[in-house]
């Protein structure tokens, strides 16, 4: 297939149009305003629905609906406006409702800044909202990454009846890249049975509600960790590079992992046995790279756009505490591979690396 | 005499709403407004998490459970997804005025069309009677011990004042205080019914219901409850057709 030269946001929105995403509801905020923008005109040509809402409060519980009603459903945003989200996301997990969310990542607490960040980490793998959940959380790296991970969201989310969020930022989302479109598909709104539409005669009542309320709450617990065990076991995703004979390893995704990438290279031509792990699910996180690495691993170095460190606690949890973990985070600048390789030598040779 | 209830009500359940509430008459005038239209098959409810969710358990309808706040604009979200289905929102009056007033005002600038069928019972019900959006002014609430005052705790909402001007298909105000009143007030449900099926638009329809258990008449045998609701309620909240913008075969 022909490669056609897009915009990461664009190339996102496309590819769910792609996917059978007939509907979108969202609020502007940068870095995201593209994918909204751009389904505000797409929608019309393939009949979709495409609504600028009141606020992402009424962005993502108008999915919830459309959602109920069969739909797949998109709603994107960024930073502050994802906070809002969150309230719609746990009922989605709540409910077994498919959908798919994107948070465009910028920096910052409160309004923070536009430019790219990481620091959703934490809010976009320990749930984010309210209660016992947590959702499939996919990180792209470069624009072709953007289009196939929103291609591949919603057959998650309707295969586990969950909500998929990717995680781009800004700078994933705004840098122009080649990239090869998917091919297009429709989506039947009947395809499932638990759809929402008028009973028929005979038919069961469906609600769409709570499922521990139709379960009873003494089952619910079972049906819910065997779905997280299974999303567990199934969808951890993830790009290992030189680890065959890496001695330290870099953990990196998104943006921070395209430079963590170049400082391979870097340390490689400096004859330094540096490897990457690129999660692509940050939930799960990819505990199979790191059970697949050799005992020669003598530590590894956490590459991130945050202040705080966000994803070290799962590579210490991946890799058992077994070896150090350094950290190497940047807040409004994205990483460097120079200092990358610098950190990395300097944890080989024992020192502690820590932000 | 013969009891006849509409096929989509269950018979065998009983409902969890309080004696004397006027949520049980409400749903099942909708019931007969949805069986005299022959929607069955096409009709989907969405609640909130209050009281009016109950109906949920005593319909055979298929349901959205909406977060709180958040029924008007789910119901928005699944009417987009299927024109062809009736779908009705059933907020209380602190759901669509209060948490989700912003979804209630847009929803009704886009002309979403939807029914919403607001319960307005002057208190925040499933919570335990705390002072809503509707409580009259001297209203003693949970959360207004010394009654509503206008000047510390704000001045209670009339939909009829905001939406009044709006270029939406139907705002009216029902009530269940009497035999009279719950016929006009099924009409009214059939009315904005008809709208949604005749693709005119946004309606609005909110219905005066008694809350005997928050009003402070637990026990209320006497219908000191339904003395409320015409001496003060309805005295603030005026019933009526404020808008009809097509009018309507059914009336
Ligand atoms: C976000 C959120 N805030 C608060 C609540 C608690 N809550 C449940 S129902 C309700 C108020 C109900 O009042 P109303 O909408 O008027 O309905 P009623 O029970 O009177 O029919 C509140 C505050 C909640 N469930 N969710
Ligand atoms: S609390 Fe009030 S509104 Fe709720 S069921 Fe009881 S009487 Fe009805």
């Amino acid at each position: 297939m022909e490669k056609v030269l897009m915009k990461g946001n664009e190339a996102f929105a496309e590819a769910c149009i792609r996917a059978g995403c007939r509907f979108f509801s969202g609020y502007p905020i940068t870095p995201q305003t593209e994918v909204l923008e751009y389904m505000s005109w797409r929608m019309e040509q393939v009949g979709g629905q495409f609504i600028q809402t009141e606020s992402e409060l009424a962005g993502i519980n108008m999915v919830f609906g459309a959602a109920a009603a069969g739909a797949r459903a998109l709603t994107t945003s960024s930073g502050p406006g994802f906070s809002l989200k969150q309230e719609g996301i746990s009922y989605l997990c709540g409910t077994d409702l498919p959908a798919v969310i994107a948070d465009v990542m910028r920096i910052g607490s409160a309004l923070g800044e536009i430019f790219q960040g990481q620091g959703d980490y934490w809010q976009l793998t320990r749930g984010g909202g309210h209660g016992d959940y947590r959702t499939v959380v996919l990180a792209p790296a470069s624009v072709q990454e953007n289009a196939d991970l929103a291609y591949i969201a919603f057959d998650i989310a309707e295969k586990y009846r969950h909500p998929v969020i990717i995680a781009s930022d800004a700078a994933i989302g705004q840098m122009v890249e080649p990239v090869e479109l998917p091919p297009m598909r429709e989506h039947d709104i009947d395809r499932y049975d638990w759809v929402i539409r008028g009973r028929k005669p005979g038919e069961e009542q469906r609600r769409m509600k709570n499922v521990f309320y139709r379960m009873g709450a003494d089952k619910y617990p079972a049906f819910l960790l065997d779905k997280y065990r299974r999303m567990e076991e199934n969808e951890q995703r993830w790009e290992s590079l030189a680890v065959e004979d890496a001695e330290l390893v870099l953990v990196a995704y998104g943006i921070s992992s395209r430079v963590s990438k170049e400082a391979v290279k870097l340390a490689r031509s400096r004859g330094i046995p540096l490897g990457l792990i690129r999660p692509i699910s940050l939930w799960p996180f990819p505990q199979k790279a790191f059970d697949a690495l050799g005992g020669q691993v003598k530590g590894f170095l956490c590459v991130e756009m945050s202040i705080l460190g966000q994803m070290v606690d799962d590579v210490v949890l991946a890799c058992g505490n077994r070896v150090p973990v350094g950290f190497y985070g940047e807040f409004s600048q994205v990483p460097e591979p120079e200092i990358i390789v610098e950190r990395a030598a300097a944890m080989l040779n024992g020192k502690e690396v820590q932000a | 005499m013969k009891l006849s209830l509409p096929d989509s009500l269950l018979r065998d359940k009983s409902s969890g709403w309080c004696p004397g509430c006027g949520h049980g008459i409400i749903t099942r005038m909708v019931a007969e407004a949805v069986e005299e239209l022959g929607l069955e098959e096409n009709f989907i409810l969405c609640t909130d998490v209050a009281c009016g969710a109950l109906a949920a358990y005593v319909t055979k309808w298929n349901v959205i459970g909406a977060a709180h706040g958040r029924t008007i604009i789910a119901a928005a979200g699944a009417k987009r997804v299927r024109p062809d289905q009736i779908v009705l929102a059933a907020p209380g009056d602190g759901s669509a005025y209060s948490i989700g007033i912003e979804s209630t005002i847009h929803c009704a600038l886009r002309n979403e069309n939807i029914l919403a069928l607001v319960v307005n019972n002057c208190v925040f019900g499933m919570t335990g009677g705390q002072m809503s959006p509707e409580s009259l002014p001297g209203q003693k609430t949970t959360s207004s011990p010394f009654g509503r005052d206008p000047a510390r705790n704000g001045a209670p909402f009339d939909v009829v004042k905001t939406l009044g001007s709006y270029d939406i298909a139907y705002l009216a105000r029902g009530s269940v205080s009497s035999p009279a009143n719950v016929i006009r007030t099924g009409k009214m449900i059939r009315k904005a019914l008809q709208k949604q099926l005749d693709g005119q638009g946004f309606c609005l329809l909110e219905i005066l219901s008694p809350c005997p258990t928050n009003w402070g008449f637990p026990d209320d045998r006497a219908g000191k409850a339904l003395d409320y609701m015409r001496q003060q309620q309805e005295v603030f909240y005026p019933l009526g057709e404020f808008i009809d913008k097509e009018g309507s075969k059914d009336a």
